[in-house]
């Protein structure tokens, strides 16, 4: 196996967020550019609160005073002249009015916000799944060697963890980032209008808490990859003392164990509670700079108003040009500090959003690494098809399935050339390696004649499974050639290649289904009898038979069910429905009872009667009637022959036999 | 339920104090920044009141000083309040999290402890990926409820009741506007809740099997690849994803409707109280013109300071409802988790130590009379009936039988890791229950069928069987064991790294270091279950050689599928279907027993070996 690549990367590549909002907006634009507009207006509508209430202030202020007291301040008639946003520009208006504008934004305010909340909600999950759907598609699609390479769980926290974090970004951060984006502007631009000496007082306190943010922040990641690791040990340490649980038991090694577990455990701990206090305590941090700039704001404000000598300074003349009557003062301060308030807040409720993104890229990049992975290649024009024979000797194609196939020639001419697919495969001096740097095969030759059955015996790592790899183009030899009936199988589409390759592989791999889903994953048109018939051939017939629901039993989670035995009929009957010319098989290691043993045994035997046949052979016994067999040592062939030719040469094949090497 | 939620809070021990004092720093915090808009409104009301003396000439008036001067109080009292608020902040984040972190790693360690003391009875109930689960990620999600209970669930009601009684100070009978929103909020999320997590539920569970249909094709990639079906998974996938995504859509939309009941709610609430206060203010109002000759404005009903405090709590108890609601829904996700942990927690082991233990096991003899077992009190049918076995101490006994049979049942009963459900187990002449269990595994050494070595060096496994265990006597079993010859042949020797699992070692050379660790315990009796299955017949031979010169007066149980193992033993045991089916010597029953003879005749004709 090629080596594995241990996950990287818990950063983003660059120009990630480029590429998710590129493709979210050519796949979403409409609804997208509404949900923006209806977010804005959102804000807006949000912000009027603050300017009304200024304004009434204002409005009802100028009332009292030109009515020189109590007066009907619902009175329609009558308007009263009011200075908006610090004493910029001057509206003649009334509370009646003012009220009716507010509601109706308000109202419309309530309807965007509806509408961009649904709007995110939808596109999210469309995006969502048509990324889930393209990655997985893209993951199909990739050559074997990916998956070698690649530790599974890595694969698999693709489709839940790292969609789940662009998830968060695509829904929550995204229109985060653009309310609370706008949110600051709107406010920080009536706030400069109102004034600019207040205004800088608080943007000083804004910049605190980016620092704060960023200092905390940083602290809080520190501390969380930290916790991330010791996590991580502490799963390592819980999963393999579960797992050898009884082992423990019957050593009575439960107090060391616990000794063990518990250092690990305080460690994670440690930093857990580091990590959670810089978690913790961002929030009050920053909402309290918030507030102590609100205090500030308010105190400045009043040095400005109250204290004449202040306001007469030349330098702040300039700068805050207002007339000082007493309904400017109350508009003015009112709003400014209303504003003030969603000012911080934005931007403390934003800065907790920074993790998210980082998150969210950081998935996202290693989910695209997964999408720019190179497909697996075919640039095969040798098609596989079914054959009809005439008595003539003849044939001809056909659609029907019969056990008789072809290999059907493109010419570039467009010219059509059959022939007769009859199972004779040749490994021609073939090297291989899983890097280019490391050599596993070495000059491999194999002469497999039709009907014929090879059989290849050695240790571990000697190459075995390597050999049947090749022949199927799960990977690609470096030197060499490999030709099935004379045709390089360079040439042969990959996919008519391997249907033409039946395979038994060690590790069963059922998948969540019934039974009969299961033998017809092997040829998805096969009827019911046809399934009933290889589970015949296979032996696994009568076990199903007493399985509670028979055929439609439910298996679940790779056939945990079942006995090992069990899945190895089930994926032998599976191999018989899919009825290739040529078997490959990869015989099981695992000790299985002797009843059982005989009956995959006799399974095996019926699926490769008329069949070219390549066994990887864990137990000799199954070997010895092989027309040739084949004895490995570091990726290279050192003996061949039949059972009785390698007994006489008392070579390596002899002492294995004679139990004098053991076989793994 | 409730026994569950005490018997996890009961982990909290030395962290009991931090869960105590955190809430009320959070509630100190959250009456703090309440009342913060309440002093600014004083504040602006007195400002007010002071910017109408209005003239340069009257500055250093003193008639305006007391008016600076309790301004400036206000100013530091408000200073003052946020760096409390920032102080309760800081502690309550601290503690929270102390108090918090400490109940996980406190209830890891518990529950650790309890599946530590498990009998093989308790372990078989749970499957080993549900402990896993249970001890990492809902460990997880019980810190986070936890911390949110301690830091919100307590802060959130109290922050709106006194937002809600500051509202009333401030703003006086206007305030009742916002108790009469308060249910009208409360009803409409909480069907949006109910709704929305209906159908959640069902999504999850399709989620799950949305992703274990992607384990599935990752790791039966080869299955998928040699029948050519990528474009059949493909298409499989397509459909659920997009089924599920479209339950996602329903709920979501549900979802989407929260943001727009809330703003509704704050919107309605903002405009009630302007027009209440503008009909107020309008009303009662009354100017006055001061002695520096600025008009006043004069209202003791309703002032604009008060009506800016009013709009201030309307919004933060809306708010904190909202709140309410989230911890709600977060709180009922984790009781999922809290009734699996309390689910560990309230196992009882079934096997426990006597009350008066012996602690001496005087020889290797075994004695099983009349004993019935059965895994599950109600279990249909006794695994093992009507078992007696009598072997002497030093004996060679081997067990054969079909998978099914009740082989590894019986040798279990031996170092009771299951106790018989009738009869008796006699070991050195007592019944296994009156010793100390862990004199009694000490003695009774098995090599389990599903054996596992764990990550750490070769020597650091072999001394599982005895922690204080010089080279010398390692390299001793490992010669009786048959090892020696590789380990030597390994760069590191004794200190070759065993990876998790034992990976790196092949299966048959794993089966000898747990016979070598098991023989490192100085049992009086070995049970070797199918532990020579990927040993080569010779290797095999030489251990049992080993172990017969090496340890001749240690009992050897061995339960094996080969003949070849067992042949030369003193007794064999054919076991067929939960009872013994025949006792005897190879001799014995190749003569009269009739599985013997098919087992034998099988092997003898396919396996090829003498």
């Amino acid at each position: 196996m090629p080596p594995v690549r241990i996950k990287e990367r818990s950063r983003a590549k660059k120009g990630t967020m480029k590429r998710l909002i590129k493709a979210l907006f050519k796949q979403f634009p409409v609804r997208l550019t509404i949900a923006a507009i209806c977010i804005a207006f959102n804000v807006f509508a949000n912000l009027c609160s603050s300017v009304f209430a200024s304004l009434i202030a204002g409005v009802l202020t100028k009332g009292v005073i030109e009515n020189g007291g109590a007066y009907n301040a619902f009175d329609w008639s009558r308007t009263y002249e009011t200075n908006v946003m610090g004493n910029s520009f001057t509206i003649n208006t009334n509370i009646p009015v003012l009220l009716v504008m507010m509601g109706s934004i308000y109202v419309l305010g309530v309807f965007a916000a509806w509408w961009w909340n649904r709007s995110m909600a939808i596109v999210t999950q469309k995006y969502l799944n048509n990324f889930r759907i393209a990655m997985f598609n893209h993951m199909e699609d990739l050559p074997i060697k990916y998956f070698d390479s690649h530790p599974h769980g890595d694969i698999m926290s693709l489709y839940t963890n790292d969609i789940d974090t662009i998830r968060q970004f695509i829904s929550q951060s995204l229109p985060e980032f653009l309310r609370t984006g706008l949110s600051v502007l709107f406010a920080l631009t009536l706030m400069l209008i109102n004034s600019v000496w207040m205004t800088l007082v608080v943007l000083f306190g804004a910049f605190m808490m980016v620092l704060n943010t960023k200092y905390i922040g940083g602290r809080a990641s520190r501390y969380f990859i930290k916790q991330q690791i010791a996590l991580g040990k502490v799963e390592g340490n819980v999963e393999e003392s579960i797992k050898g649980l009884k082992v423990i038991k019957v050593f009575t090694h439960e107090e060391k164990s616990c000794e063990d577990f518990d250092k690990l455990n305080d460690q994670l701990g440690e930093f857990s509670t580091e990590a959670n206090i810089a978690g913790n305590i961002t929030m009050p941090i920053n909402g309290n700079i918030g507030n102590f700039i609100y205090v500030l704001t308010a105190f400045v404000g009043f040095l400005i108003f109250a204290i004449p000598g202040f306001r007469n300074l030349t330098m702040v003349k300039g700068l805050v040009d207002m007339h000082l009557d007493v309904a400017a003062f109350n508009s003015t301060i009112v709003g400014f500090l209303m504003m003030n308030r969603m000012f911080t807040n934005n931007i403390s409720q934003f800065s907790q959003h920074v993790t998210f993104i980082v998150m969210g890229m950081a998935g996202a990049s290693r989910c695209f690494d997964l999408m720019d992975e190179k497909k697996e290649e075919d640039n095969g024009y040798v098609y596989l098809c079914n054959i009809k024979r005439h008595e003539d000797g003849t044939f001809e194609e056909t659609s029907e399935h019969t056990h008789d196939y072809a290999w059907k020639h493109q010419h570039h001419d467009g010219t059509l050339e059959y022939k007769e697919l009859k199972g004779d495969i040749v490994l021609d001096n073939v090297d291989f390696g899983y890097v280019p740097e490391k050599i596993v095969l070495h000059g491999v030759n194999v002469y497999a004649h039709p009907g014929q059955k090879i059989a290849f015996v050695g240790a571990t790592g000697a190459g075995k499974t390597t050999i049947t790899n090749l022949i199927n183009r799960f990977y690609d030899i470096a030197d060499g050639k490999i030709r099935y009936d004379g045709i390089n199988i360079n040439k042969i589409k990959k996919a008519d290649l391997r249907r033409s390759l039946g395979i038994v592989l060690q590790d069963t791999n059922l998948f969540t289904g019934t039974v009969m889903e299961n033998i017809r994953y092997g040829r998805l048109d096969a009827t019911d009898e046809e399934v009933y018939k290889a589970a015949k051939i296979a032996n696994a017939y009568d076990f199903i038979m007493r399985l509670p629901e028979g055929f439609n039993t439910m298996l679940t989670s790779d056939g945990a069910n079942l006995s090992q035995g069990q899945r190895q009929l089930l994926s032998i009957a599976r191999a018989a429905v899919a009825d290739a010319p040529v078997m490959i098989l990869d015989e099981a290691t695992s000790s299985i009872d002797t009843r059982t043993e005989k009956l995959v045994q006799e399974g095996t035997y019926k699926l490769m009667e008329g069949r070219t046949v390549f066994v990887i052979a864990h137990r000799l016994s199954t070997v010895q009637n092989s027309d040739c067999i084949m004895v490995l040592q570091n990726g290279v062939i050192i003996e061949r022959g039949t059972h009785d030719d390698l007994i006489k040469e008392k070579g390596t094949y002899y002492q294995l036999y004679t139990g004098a090497f053991e076989l793994e | 339920m409730k026994h569950k939620i005490k018997l996890i809070l009961g982990s909290l021990r030395q962290y009991k104090r931090y869960a105590i004092i955190t809430p009320i720093f959070m509630v100190f915090e959250a009456l703090l920044e309440s009342a913060l808009p309440f002093v600014m409104s004083i504040f602006l009301d007195l400002a007010i009141k002071v910017n109408s003396f209005e003239d340069i000439t009257t500055f250093y008036d003193h008639a305006r000083i007391p008016f600076m001067v309790s301004l400036l109080v206000l100013i530091i009292t408000m200073v003052v309040m946020a760096m409390l608020s920032l102080l309760s902040g800081i502690l309550g984040g601290r503690y929270g999290a102390k108090a918090s972190v400490g109940l996980a790693t406190n209830l890891r360690s518990d529950i650790y402890k309890k599946i530590q003391s498990f009998s093989f009875a308790n372990i078989d109930k749970f499957s080993t990926s549900s402990l896993v689960t249970r001890l990492t990620t809902d460990v997880s999600s019980v810190q986070m409820a936890f911390q949110m209970m301690i830091r919100i669930v307590v802060r959130a009601p109290l922050m709106m009741i006194f937002s809600a009684v500051m509202a009333f100070v401030a703003g006086g009978q206007v305030a009742w506007l916002f108790i009469g929103l308060i249910p009208i909020l409360g009803i409409g999320l909480f069907f949006i809740v109910k709704f929305a997590m209906r159908i959640f539920t069902r999504v999850f569970k399709r989620y799950d099997a949305l992703n274990q249909s992607v384990q599935e094709n990752v790791t039966g990639i080869r299955v998928v690849k040699a029948y050519v079906r990528e474009d059949f998974e493909k298409e499989k996938f397509n459909t659920a994803s997009t089924n599920m995504s479209k339950d996602f859509i329903k709920a979501e939309k549900i979802v989407a409707l929260n943001t727009p009941l809330m703003n509704t709610t704050i919107h309605i609430s903002n405009i009630a109280v302007v027009s209440i206060a503008a009909y107020i203010i309008g009303k009662y109002s009354t100017t006055m013109v001061n002695e520096e000759g600025n008009i006043v404005v004069i209202n003791n009903v309703l002032s604009i300071g008060q009506m800016s405090a009013l709009l201030t709590y309307g919004i933060q108890i809306l708010m904190n409802i909202m709140m309410i609601s989230m911890i709600m829904v977060m709180l009922t996700m984790s009781l999922e988790a809290i009734r699996r942990i309390g689910e560990v927690l309230e196992e009882e082991p079934t096997i426990e130590n006597p009350e008066f233990p012996l602690f001496e096991v005087i020889d290797g003899s075994v004695d099983f009379s009349g004993v019935n077992f059965r895994y599950k009190e109600d279990a249909e049918k006794d695994t093992l009936s009507n078992i007696d076995i009598h072997i002497k101490s030093g004996q060679f006994v081997g067990i054969l039988g079909s998978t099914g049979s009740g082989k590894t049942s019986i040798i279990n009963l031996i170092s009771r890791l299951y106790d018989v459900s009738e009869g008796e187990v006699l070991v050195g002449g007592v019944n296994v229950k009156e010793y100390d269990l862990k004199t009694l595994r000490d003695n009774v050494s098995v090599v389990l069928q599903k054996n596992v070595l764990f990550s750490g060096t070769i020597a650091d496994n072999l001394r599982w069987g005895d922690l204080n265990a010089t080279e010398e006597e390692m390299r001793r079993a490992l010669d009786i064991a048959q090892a020696s010859e590789f380990v030597n042949q390994l760069k590191d020797g004794l200190n070759t790294h065993i990876e998790q699992g034992g990976a790196n070692v092949s299966g048959g050379q794993k089966q000898r270091l747990c016979i070598a660790r098991a023989i490192l315990k100085h049992p009086k009796i070995l049970i070797l279950d199918d532990s020579t299955s990927a040993v080569d017949t010779k290797t095999d031979r030489l251990i049992r050689k080993g172990l017969k010169e090496d340890i001749p007066d240690v009992t050897k149980i061995v339960i094996a599928q080969r003949i070849s193992s067992i042949e030369d033993a003193d007794q064999i045991i054919v076991v067929d279907d939960g009872k013994i089916n025949a006792i005897g010597t190879h001799e014995e029953l190749l003569k009269n027993n009739a599985i013997y003879q098919e087992v034998y005749y099988t092997q003898n004709r396919v396996g090829g070996e003498q």
